[in-house]
């Protein structure tokens, strides 16, 4: 089961990964410094697999992918907001770390958690909720399944928009 | 046919059929462009996709501004990179000492009224000053843009932003007004939207105001910016892009510009805006006045009006960055540079220099900076044991003058 580590409103790219350490295309060395300015101790209580959650506008800001890749390098399975920023969305599912938009979700730090990306149903066992996830438009559901934009255009070669 | 937007029409003349607000389509992209931050994912990511040949080499750009020069043999690799990528694939490449991205574009009249770009840059929306519709995208998606010459996009909802007045208060410019909007409409409030900007007050603003307005809506959430084209006045002619009467916008915001005094947001998010008045007397010890905010020609006059003749307070420095080569050229030329340099400002290369924390002035622990940039987000310039107060560059002027925040005179 995935741990819950829980974060406010409008975090924004910066904090997910400061713009120094974005200039690499050595994933790891992105991973090794994800969420540094926001929580300090994130790489010492992070265990893999564990689930982020945050408030309203998640990745805010800056436009670098570098964002998504830290989190997933670092092992993060899941990315959980009321509402993202739309290019951190669309970089996440592009590069494919899973995101859900839930805007309902009242997930706590330390809630364990559970959750199925076929159903984009989210379970905290902690307190016995179940969260819907919102829907994907059938485009960006496809490409989530392909794992990201670059096995999706490998395969179909064009975008599909149904 | 149904009224529309100016995001709406736009997006219907490249989709071939109208589109409306909420619905899906894939349209063709009439220019893209990556910096040294995005690119080298993209080319990583286009060449996975199995990319030989660029869709259209000419309508891609790749600009090397974020940290140029190469501050360390990491970023000089990813430069070469970059150069090596654009030989091979005869495309634009501007390296570094060109400028940032979004100045090279509007300098080499690369994005027009009508155009639809994508830029792998959260202010891309800047292009929105020439009435087109340009959008921040990351790097695999532009992969997708160079290896398709097309995007798949959402169209958006828009809001309408009205601005009254026919003038500015003295000291007040389109970074002010700026501001007052980011405020209004808050960091997530155009969320997946479009900004559209109406009213009188077009007719009085340069293309360098609608570039402010424009760059910012980024701080918004926006998708895209827009101003619609009265007042637009470029060398060449263009079928400008007009919203119906009747369009439907999500939100309609008034404001009063001729009332607007001069604004400031303080630490840590740019929609923290308030009257500079109301933080008059706070000490500062770094200005810094470029960016693709507010680099541009009109923002260095501003500067050197102020300076001009004097000198930065004891224990002050400021830092100024042209947005391009082209502005550092004119700058020279009518003296500007010239006048900032007497007043002890440090001149450096036409690029995004310290507002992305990577080099060119780092701010100490405990510093406090005033910036014309755009975005004040802990960390931002480097460190995140300093702060960072965004203003106009009058205003920057006026409080690296004094050593604390002070008002444009």
């Amino acid at each position: 089961m995935a741990k819950a580590h829980v974060y406010a409103d409008n975090i924004d790219t910066d904090r997910i990964i400061p713009g120094k350490y974005t200039k690499t295309l050595d994933l790891s060395s992105l991973a090794a410094h994800v969420m540094e300015d926001l929580d300090p101790s994130f790489s010492k209580r992070f265990v893999q697999r564990d689930v982020i959650v945050a408030g309203d506008n998640f990745g805010c800001g800056s436009s670098r992918e570098q964002a998504p890749l830290a989190l997933k390098a670092a092992g993060v399975s899941l990315v959980i907001a009321r509402f993202f920023a739309r290019i951190f969305f669309r970089n996440a599912i592009n590069i494919g770390l899973p995101v859900l938009e839930i805007p309902n979700h009242t997930i706590q730090s330390g809630d364990e958690i559970q959750f199925d990306l076929a159903t984009d149903i989210v379970i905290n066992v902690t307190r016995n909720e179940t969260y819907q996830a919102n829907q994907l438009p059938p485009v960006m559901l496809a490409i989530m399944q392909e794992g990201g934009l670059v096995a999706y255009l490998k395969k179909h070669k064009d975008f599909i928009l149904s | 046919m149904k009224p529309q937007t100016i995001a709406e029409k736009i997006l219907s003349a490249h989709a071939g059929y109208p589109v409306y607000a909420g619905e899906l389509c894939i349209v063709p992209v009439d220019g893209a462009m990556a910096t040294d931050t995005t690119a080298p994912l993209a080319i990583k990511a286009f060449e996975e996709m199995g990319g030989e040949k660029l869709a259209a080499p000419e309508k891609f750009h790749l600009i090397i501004d974020h940290a140029a020069p190469a501050p360390n043999e990491r970023i000089a690799n990813l430069h070469q990179l970059m150069r090596n990528f654009a030989s091979k694939q005869q495309c634009a490449l501007y390296d570094i000492g060109s400028g940032i991205c979004h100045q090279v574009m509007v300098d080499h009249h690369t994005v027009k009224p009508g155009d639809i770009f994508m830029g792998a840059d959260s202010h891309t929306p800047t292009y929105g000053a020439l009435n087109a519709l340009a959008c921040g995208v990351g790097s695999t998606d532009l992969a997708a843009v160079m290896l398709t010459g097309k995007i798949w996009l959402k169209v958006p909802h828009s809001i309408q932003v009205i601005l009254h007045g026919h003038h500015l208060q003295p000291g007040v410019s389109a970074k002010d007004i700026a501001l007052e909007v980011v405020k209004q409409l808050t960091i997530s409030g155009a969320t997946y939207q479009s900004v559209e900007y109406h009213g009188e007050l077009l007719h009085h603003l340069s293309l360098s105001d609608r570039m402010v307005l424009c760059n910012m809506v980024a701080e918004m959430g926006a998708k895209t910016g827009i101003v619609s084209p009265e007042g637009l006045q470029l060398p060449y002619l263009f079928n400008p892009v007009f919203a119906d009467k009747e369009a439907t916008y999500t939100r309609i915001l008034e404001i009063d510009a001729a009332a607007l005094h001069p604004k400031i947001a303080i630490p840590h998010s740019p929609d923290n805006v308030h009257d500079v008045s109301a933080y008059v007397g706070t000490p500062i010890t770094y200005g810094f006045i470029g960016t693709c905010t507010n680099g541009r020609l009109s923002d260095l006059h501003a500067a050197a009006h102020i300076l001009r003749g004097r000198s930065l307070a004891p224990g002050v420095r400021l830092v100024i960055a042209p947005a391009s080569r082209q502005v550092l050229l004119d700058a020279l030329q009518d003296g500007t540079i010239q006048t900032l340099i007497a007043a002890g400002a440090a001149i450096i290369n036409s690029g995004c220099g310290p507002c992305v924390g990577t080099h060119d002035g780092v701010p100490g622990d405990g510093e406090v900076v005033i910036s014309a940039a755009n975005r004040n987000f802990q960390g931002r310039m480097g460190n995140p044991q300093s702060k960072i107060f965004l203003a106009s560059p009058a205003t920057v002027a006026a409080s690296v003058l004094t050593g604390c925040i002070s008002l444009p005179k």
